[in-house]
């Protein structure tokens, strides 16, 4: 006698929903990866907060003023605030720093990716990564005690040479801790930045076309030129505005090596100048309460300015690297 | 079969690439002449010093040589020779600030050096006494409190956002990849006043280690987020699958799987944060209030850092505060060097 067994198999259900332990780590998940929302957002939040007195008080003057002055009267703090000095500071400080640093950064990379052997590739690719890593206050040392000196001695010759031309002109031929300077330190600390986005973005040139070009005899710089350039060019501009976020938001180093004065000059060569972010460590020691209020009012510019210099430059490289896609 | 033997004459191997000796010669003969110029001009104007040579014999040689090449092949090639010189001159020009940078810290912070730097703090010295009394002890403590509590605070956050990135790519990836873009363009300043109108304005709370660790903790932040995620990238989607495919949910699959495969990765990722924030000095000089002794209780009272320490010797204006400087500025280059090339050697490890 034999039995037999039917063993009905129940249908199992598929399905694609996760169970709950995924659910709960997708969770998890989501809500961290709004962590740089959150911190962005209560940046924002608390220095327009803290500051809003200022604004209030001073309007649309605090942009485009260019005096500040705070004194007590009758145990009261009264203060006209107007950062419009240093933020033509800040620009021309950063520009001047872009203007230079970004032909240099842009030819290493070309170096980097068309004409470097290997073991110079390595070197140069090491001593990029270090000057990225090295601390600003360093920037600022080496800025005073090394660089300033022979800075302000080019700064002499410029002037002696080029006053005819109205940014290398001074009033006075007082050249120590200029503008010019500062924007030199800022050169050498955004040329890291500058370098490693256009070398990226240069590396996706396509390799058809440059084996294309080649194999119609063009020379490197033809091939550069008619490929690599106009495919890449995007991306240096790119790479040009994360630097200028970086020298817009520089502290440490151009407290340093910058005479910072609250007086609108537009002389890169002449030794005053001003940057918000060093303006607010320097009048920070001193100020009472509603002046600091004003300086997180300017914190909130500066962080301001950054962020949309940032956004625009991350939006242009990102299209840059993906059209080599 | 041939019997006739035919005469092969073996092809000698030319390499039309290669510049031949004449133009060997000829290069050689363009830099003496370049240099011999360049001593001259240095020599009859006021331009002066090594840079001056330097800059001048660039010049020189870029132009003599690409007048010697437009002779030979005309107006392309000078084009060519002459953004080739270019290119090489920026790289060099890169060279240049780093090797300064290195030589002056390192000779100049060397004669600080004494017994008691790293043992020493300066509770019973002032910054501008001789040199030899007092130490760093207090910021280096300072500073490995500061960064630990920076990277308690900022890794998993980090991680978290890179797995959310890489793993679950969900609909928000997109826009939360272009906020840790934008985090990372935070000025460092602007992490510093922010924690302190946020925290230390309204509260009885002081400066302390963990009151500056959580404005560093958001310079951190994208470092981390950014390189993991390239880590993350990195593992192969076979190993996912396998995971899958044994029945693991996707969290058993990344926390047994994917994550202890990135586990180099993600240690180069943590290093190089600390490499990104151990320097920063602007946001320490609001948030952890100053000071001279050592300070263990990281949630409590005044502590001090490498990079404040630094500043706070600058201020001294005297040769023995400038010598502190330097010194302090020393060793803290000697702990980013040591991080960063950790993270290179880790990160070399995996790729091969």
């Amino acid at each position: 006698m034999s039995t037999t067994v039917h063993t009905t198999v129940a249908p199992r259900e598929i399905s694609t929903r996760p169970r709950p332990s995924d659910r709960l780590f997708r969770a998890i998940l989501n809500v961290m990866s709004y962590s740089s929302l959150l911190i962005l957002t209560l940046i924002g939040t608390f220095l327009i907060f803290r500051g809003f007195e200022t604004f209030r008080d001073q309007g649309f003057k605090f942009i485009t003023g260019f005096e500040w002055t705070s004194n007590v009267v009758d145990g009261v703090e009264k203060g006209t605030f107007g950062i419009g000095a240093m933020i033509i500071g800040t620009l021309l400080i950063a520009f001047t720093a872009i203007a230079i640093g970004v032909p240099i950064s842009a030819m290493t990379a070309l170096y980097l990716n068309f004409y470097a052997p290997a073991k110079a590739k390595a070197l140069l690719t090491t001593i990029l990564d270090l000057m990225a890593a090295f601390p600003s206050i360093l920037f600022g040392l080496w800025g005073y005690f090394v660089l300033a000196p022979m800075a302000e001695y080019w700064a002499k010759l410029l002037y002696k040479y080029f006053r005819w031309i109205p940014i290398f002109d001074a009033p006075q031929p007082a050249f120590a801790r200029s503008p010019f300077i500062a924007a030199l330190v800022l050169t050498v600390m955004i040329i890291p930045i500058v370098t490693s986005v256009s070398r990226e973005v240069f590396s996706q040139a396509p390799l058809d076309r440059i084996q294309a070009a080649y194999a119609l005899g063009a020379t490197k710089w033809a091939m550069i030129r008619t490929v690599v350039i106009p495919f890449g060019a995007s991306g240096v501009v790119g790479g040009a505005m994360l630097g200028l976020g970086r020298a817009m938001g520089e502290t440490v180093a151009i407290y340093m090596v910058l005479n910072i004065a609250f007086i609108n000059n537009l002389h890169i060569l002449y030794g005053v100048g001003g940057n918000v972010a060093s303006m607010i460590v320097q009048k920070w020691g001193e100020s009472g309460l509603v002046e600091s209020k004003a300086l997180l009012a300017a914190g909130f510019v500066l962080f301001m300015l950054t962020l949309i210099v940032n956004s625009i430059a991350n939006l242009i490289v990102r299209y840059a690297v993906k059209s080599g896609k | 079969m041939a019997t006739n033997a035919t005469v092969v004459s073996a092809m000698k191997p030319t390499m039309p690439w290669q510049p031949t000796r004449g133009d060997r010669a000829r290069s050689v003969i363009r830099l003496l002449i370049s240099a011999l110029l360049t001593y001259g001009i240095v020599a009859l104007t006021p331009l002066k010093g090594k840079l001056a040579y330097f800059f001048v014999f660039i010049a020189l040689s870029t132009f003599i040589t690409a007048v010697d090449k437009f002779r030979a092949g005309g107006k392309k090639a000078a084009q060519d020779s002459f953004v080739s010189a270019l290119a090489l001159t920026a790289g060099v020009i890169v060279f240049l600030p780093v090797a300064s940078i290195l030589f002056t810290t390192v000779s100049r912070g060397v004669k600080g050096f004494h017994k008691t730097l790293l043992t020493d703090t300066m509770a019973k010295a002032s910054i501008t006494d001789p040199i030899s009394m007092g130490g760093i002890l207090h910021a280096i403590v300072g500073t490995i409190m500061i960064v630990l509590l920076a990277s308690i605070i900022s890794v998993p956050l980090s991680i978290m956002t890179a797995l959310y990135l890489t793993e679950i790519k969900g609909r928000a990836s997109g826009f939360i990849q272009f906020l840790v873009q934008a985090m990372s363009g935070i000025p460092s300043i602007v992490a510093g006043i922010f924690i302190y109108a946020a925290i230390l304005v309204n509260t009885a709370l002081r400066g302390s280690a963990i009151i500056g660790a959580l404005a560093l903790a958001i310079l951190m932040i994208p470092t981390v987020t950014r390189t993991s995620q390239e880590v993350l990238r990195l593992i192969p989607n076979d190993l996912r699958e396998a995971g899958l495919a044994l029945g693991a949910t996707q969290w058993k699959t990344v926390a047994t799987i994917v994550l202890p495969a990135a586990r180099s990765g993600l240690v180069t990722a943590f290093i190089l944060g600390v490499a990104r924030i151990a320097g920063e000095t602007a946001p320490l000089l609001f948030t952890i209030g100053a000071a001279d002794t050592l300070n263990l209780n990281p949630i409590n009272g005044a502590n001090s850092a490498l990079p404040y320490y630094t500043w706070r010797t600058l201020t001294g204006g005297t040769p023995e505060s400038m010598q502190r400087a330097w010194t302090a500025i020393l060793v803290l280059l000697i702990v980013v060097l040591a991080l960063f090339i950790t993270a290179r050697s880790i990160s070399r490890r995996r790729i091969s």
